[in-house]
């Protein structure tokens, strides 16, 4: 059998819950503008990352419709993002204590 | 048609996922360069990132955000059948990556007319670090605009295959593909803007 169609295996999204989450990205844009503008010191660094990653997973997860797939491929992601922790981890490990 | 195509979405949509782990690995090894430089030289990364343009940075990040906001509408304006609204959201998207690299045009010139850019003058003649801080900056920014282009092509190519009907509602690979392109373009960003233009 022919498979021409995507049908059977995607989600649609609607234009309104793709319009929440941009919001949401330029709400914690402003934040991390706002932030940044404090002295928080060392806070910084991981503030702006923390929020950095906040965007990064409503991205992925919904522009890109990860929440939306199946097993495997949020599977690969995690192995994805886990090897780049372990680089930067270790890299880390290496270049603080040293 | 003569023959059955076989199409496999899910392989194809595999596949571009697995590509786009490589580029997250290797803007990954960028910003890990970034951090055990930072790390080094603190006080030079710092006064360094206080000379970048918070303003282009910042519109930058809204047109991307947006561009990508529009590049996920297009998705599911395809799944619609809707092919109209189609090319309306990725002329948009397109217009928006335009609008970013005109930006960053007129920001390296900026920066050039400073006597900022790898190897000049003015950077050999202050700290290691700041220099390390801009050779990495333009390294990262370029690489990344370079993606922008490349996406912004790519989303092109994608908008005139949707006019000719070879991209529709029933086989939309090469638009969801595409857009999952752009997002990671997207993606990047929102790591480099606060890493570049606010910690410091």
């Amino acid at each position: 059998m022919v498979k021409d169609s995507h049908d059977n295996t995607t989600h649609i999204i609607g234009y309104g819950k793709l319009t929440t989450v941009w919001l949401i990205l330029l709400a914690l844009t402003a934040l991390t503008v706002r932030v940044s503008r404090q002295e928080l010191g060392i806070g910084h660094v991981w503030g702006s990352l923390a929020i950095a990653s906040a965007k990064a997973g409503l991205v992925i997860a919904f522009f890109m419709h990860m929440r939306y797939e199946g097993r495997l491929l949020r599977w690969l992601l995690f192995v994805a993002l886990l090897t780049l922790a372990i680089f930067i981890g270790f890299t880390f490990f290496d270049v603080l204590y040293r | 048609m003569s023959q059955p195509l076989h199409r496999d979405y899910a392989g194809a949509k595999l596949g571009m996922w697995l590509f786009l782990f490589t580029e997250l690995l290797l803007f990954g090894g960028l910003f890990l360069l970034y951090g055990a430089y930072l790390a080094r030289y603190p006080h030079e990364f710092a006064a360094a990132g206080r000379e970048m343009h918070l303003v282009f940075g910042t519109v930058n990040t809204l047109l991307l955000i947006t561009s990508s906001l529009l590049a996920a509408m297009a998705v599911t304006a395809i799944q619609r059948d809707q092919r109209r609204t189609v090319q309306l959201l990725l002329g948009g998207t397109i217009l928006c990556a335009a609008i970013f690299l005109f930006n960053k045009y007129l920001e390296w010139s900026a920066e050039i007319g400073r006597g900022i850019y790898p190897n000049s003058p003015v950077l050999a003649a202050g700290p290691p670090g700041e220099s390390v801080f801009y050779s990495l900056y333009y390294l990262t920014v370029g690489l990344h605009g370079l993606h922008v282009l490349i996406g912004a092509i790519l989303l092109s190519v994608v908008a005139v295959r949707v006019g000719r009907g070879t991209v529709h509602g029933g086989d939309y690979v090469w638009l969801e593909n595409g857009a999952l392109y752009w997002h990671l373009v997207d993606l990047v960003w929102i790591f480099i803007f606060p890493l570049y233009y606010l910690i410091l």
